[in-house]
């Protein structure tokens, strides 16, 4: 039905972060690193360029050679490279606080995007009751909440176990997934990260950073993918002896595709749910004839 | 004599001291000595041979590890195996190579240099030594049981018992242990020592750079070490006693252990490099022939990291949940380290400026050091920016990262120092045309292992997975850096070969064949069990320049000749 058969990541290149253009934020990611990177290669390159002259030009040469001045040190000269290295901290500081909020902030919908029926049940899980949905768990860390009405955009929860994912969407029926997260195209996906057993770390390299996935803790992030597309990712903290099998792959669909396959999947869960429930009085009653 | 000693090939003529060193006869007992030794030459062989096993067994774990990773979808080591390398790789690294080498370089140089006849406690000296080997001896023996396999750093809760309920955890738990009493032990003794027994004349601003690195080293690891053995010990009571320190269900927190031991663990990567930069302030100076540029700035900014490395400890958590503002704060004081290591990157590179620059092994390896370390400090800027490091966190750019700064660097830098101080330790040199192979075959392999994982590691491979598959398109990249290790291994083995052959039949050194600055290069090689008969005063920064020139004064003779006359009968 879906085109989930995608391949993982491909090599992007060698001299950057994944960002295929998944998401807003692993774009800005990948555009302050390269930033970052350029301004680490000049000086990279002006140390060793100073490091290989300087073996050259002042290695000790037979019979010419004369005792060196006999150099101590250089107060104006000292002073100056380190004002010099803080005056460059100080500018890559700036940068990344530029950067900062276009990474960190949820970005809004696009106005082709999903939108949830009822008006704010776009963010609701079908087992939170009167807990009121979003709102709670934004308040817990310093995420902040996409701009724009609570029914354009996505929450869901994300469990890391050993060695899968587990993803809760919300709506008015229970609907989860294992290894696959399926989402609507143009919309704000808003994570709320947990694990059930030991640290994992939540990570798709095309869809933004890392999201560490602790015990006890809720953690966020958040994308938004424009196209149709898969992308595919590792867990980034060692969990275990089997850490390298625990994968996710997140695929986009358009929103008629997504709300088709929230229904197939909440009607799937249940008729699986309602042959188990089958299965056990089938052999309670097996056990007692 | 009219050619300049520096120049003549007679370096390694057979040598008589300023001071005849007489009166202390070596103990009998032959092997025994080495287990009742008190003596801090002794105990620092020990130390620098101990330290060098495990190197090499921790190598050998990484050449494993190496060999799984080189073709995509390998089963040439099972998954848990795969973790146990790992594992026993990081550890054995850290904790019994990285670290205790520094205090056998320390144990054997310090009192010599700063001229004192021991150190202060020689018997708890010892007992550092032993625990230390013990440590180790209890990490190996898990060998024969269960090795533990929750990575170096231990996770809380994958090691708590509910996830790892083999002993390998405790294994590594008395490991941390026995090596951190000793680490703690050892350290009061360096402080103590320095304090207290420097020659006449040795102020603070006269100390061998190398000392201070080793005085720092000492007080960074008082103050760091007790955070590590209050999370081992927490970790203990968890697996065991019921405890739930970092047991969510029970109302701990996970986050306590990354930070307890990262509170420790950054503190503990400058443990790792200070000494290095010590060896690199000593060596520098005495193949440029010019004095080190900016002692004061050298000093001060060896003060300066340590100081700061107990501030930034978070930056390894930065893909945790924690408020922006902590973030922030992490990643200003991580930038702030740079600033006294570069102080440090251009003083060295200012000392070599205008010198007069001799091409023997340790300067190799300490050039080597300074060209790759230069790398790991710029990622170490990049993986400061937390919202890069949310990409860049624990995937093989933080692998490359840390191997620049403790393989590139740091061991570098200890190679050259055991090039530079083996004539010392046993009267012979080193073949240099083998160290020079040795060198090139580590420079070469090291940059092929490592120079391409930062590749990897933005492609999207995160590190300690035991296999990955085709289609992820990574294969290349870890056959280049598989076939590096190789090379970098057998370049390690040159290094091993030559010190077992130079041994035996290296040419005899004589008490100063560098011509170099500080006071162990007045006594002879290898110096007697007193260390000096007469400790000289101490004039300035290189004790040794002044005796030179105050030989020179009175026999009248170049002052280089006269530091290395040639001993009748030989």
């Amino acid at each position: 039905m879906l085109a989930l058969a995608a391949p993982p990541a491909a090599l992007a290149n060698w001299f950057s972060p994944e960002d295929d253009s998944g998401s807003p934020n692993a774009t800005k990611i990948k555009t302050l690193y390269l930033i970052t990177f350029i301004l680490g290669m000049i000086i990279f390159f002006a140390v060793e360029g100073l490091l290989i002259y300087s073996l050259v030009k002042f290695r000790h040469r037979r019979r010419g050679g004369t005792t060196p001045a006999q150099i101590r040190g250089n107060t104006p000269l000292e002073v100056g490279w380190t004002l010099g290295a803080a005056g460059l901290l100080v500018i890559l500081a700036v940068v990344t606080f530029i950067f900062l909020g276009g990474i960190k902030n949820p970005a809004a919908s696009n106005s082709n995007g999903f939108v949830a029926e009822g008006k704010q049940d776009g963010m609701k899980f079908a087992d939170d009751g009167s807990r009121g949905g979003g709102k709670l768990q934004f308040a817990a860390k310093d995420q902040a909440a996409p701009p724009g009405p609570a029914n354009k955009h996505l929450e869901i929860r994300v469990n890391g176990q050993q060695y899968l994912w587990r993803f809760d969407y919300p709506g008015s029926q229970q609907v989860f997934s294992y290894h696959d997260l399926i989402v609507p195209t143009g919309t704000t996906v808003v994570l709320d990260i947990t694990a059930s057993d030991v640290a994992h770390s939540w990570w798709i390299p095309d869809l933004g950073g890392k999201a560490d996935a602790i015990p006890g803790h809720t953690n966020h992030t958040w994308f938004r993918i424009d196209k149709p597309g898969s992308y595919w990712g590792n867990c980034a903290e060692f969990c275990g002896e089997n850490h390298a099998d625990m994968t996710a792959r997140v695929t986009a669909v358009t929103p008629d595709q997504y709300r088709a396959w929230l229904t197939k999947q909440a009607a799937d869960i249940k008729q699986s749910q309602a042959l188990l429930s089958l299965a056990r009085k089938t052999r309670g009653a097996g056990a007692t004839p | 004599m009219t050619t300049p000693e520096i120049a003549a090939p007679g370096l390694a003529r057979q040598s008589r001291p300023e001071v005849v060193v007489h009166g202390v006869k070596e103990r009998p007992g032959g092997w025994t000595n080495w287990l009742t030794t008190t003596d801090h030459k002794k105990i620092g062989i020990l130390y620098l041979f101990t330290t060098f096993g495990f190197f090499v067994i921790g190598g050998v774990e990484a050449l494993l590890m190496r060999l799984q990773l080189s073709q995509p979808d390998n089963d040439f080591v099972s998954p848990r195996t795969y973790a146990d390398l790992m594992t026993m790789h990081g550890s054995t690294m850290i904790f019994l190579f990285l670290v205790p080498v520094a205090a056998g370089f320390g144990n054997y140089f310090i009192p010599l240099m700063i001229g004192a006849r021991d150190m202060a406690f020689p018997r708890l000296n010892a007992l550092s030594y032993w625990l230390f080997l013990f440590g180790g001896i209890a990490f190996y023996a898990s060998l024969f049981f269960t090795p533990p396999g929750a990575g170096w750093t231990a996770y809380a809760p994958l090691s708590d018992n509910a996830y790892m309920q083999d002993n390998g955890v405790d294994a590594w738990i008395f490991m941390i242990h026995l090596t951190g009493l000793s680490s703690l032990i050892g350290s009061i003794n360096f402080v103590a020592t320095i304090h207290n027994m420097r020659a006449k004349g040795m102020g603070w601003g006269r100390m061998p750079l190398f000392v201070w690195s080793i005085l720092v080293y000492a007080y960074l690891l008082i103050l760091a070490l007790p955070a590590v053995a209050a999370a081992v010990t927490m970790l203990l009571t968890d697996r065991h006693f019921g405890t739930a320190f970092f047991d969510p269900t029970g109302g701990g927190d996970p986050l306590l252990w990354q930070h307890l031991f990262w509170f420790f663990g950054h503190p503990e990567v400058y443990i790792m490099v200070l000494p290095a930069f010590g060896i690199v302030s000593e060596v520098l100076p005495v193949f440029a022939r010019k004095p080190i540029f900016g002692y004061k700035a050298i000093a001060a900014s060896t003060a300066a990291i340590a100081f700061l490395s107990l501030l930034v400890w978070a930056h390894h958590m930065f893909a945790t949940p924690m408020g922006t503002v902590v973030l922030a704060f992490f990643m200003l004081s991580s930038f702030t380290i740079a600033v006294p290591t570069g102080i440090k990157i251009f003083n060295w590179i200012a000392t070599l400026w205008r010198g007069e620059i001799h091409f023997k092994t340790p300067l190799y390896f300490v050039v080597g050091f300074l060209g790759t370390f230069v790398l790991g400090g710029v990622t170490g800027i990049i993986v400061a920016i937390f919202p890069v490091d949310w990409q860049l966190t624990d995937t093989y750019f933080i692998v490359a990262h840390f191997h620049y700064v403790l393989m590139g660097g740091s061991t570098f830098a200890i190679v050259g120092g055991l090039y530079y101080w083996f004539p010392k330790m046993s009267g012979r040199m080193m073949s240099e045309t083998l160290g020079k192979l040795s060198f090139w075959m580590m420079f070469i392999g090291f940059w092929m292992t490592f120079l391409v994982q930062h590749s990897l590691g933005m492609e999207g491979m995160p590190r300690r997975i035991y296999r990955y598959e085709d289609s992820a398109g990574w294969g290349t990249e870890n056959l280049v850096s598989t076939v590096g290790a190789f090379i970098l291994g057998v370049g390690v083995v040159v290094t091993l070969v030559n010190v077992v052959v130079s041994l035996k039949s290296g040419r005899k050194a004589g008490n100063d064949p560098w011509h170099a600055n500080t006071l162990e290069w007045f006594t002879q090689s290898p110096p007697p069990e007193n260390n000096f008969d007469e400790i000289p005063r101490v004039r300035s920064a290189e004790p040794m320049k002044d005796i030179r020139r105050e030989v020179l004064r009175g026999a009248g003779q170049p002052a280089g000749s006269v530091a290395q006359p040639v001993a009748p009968g030989t």
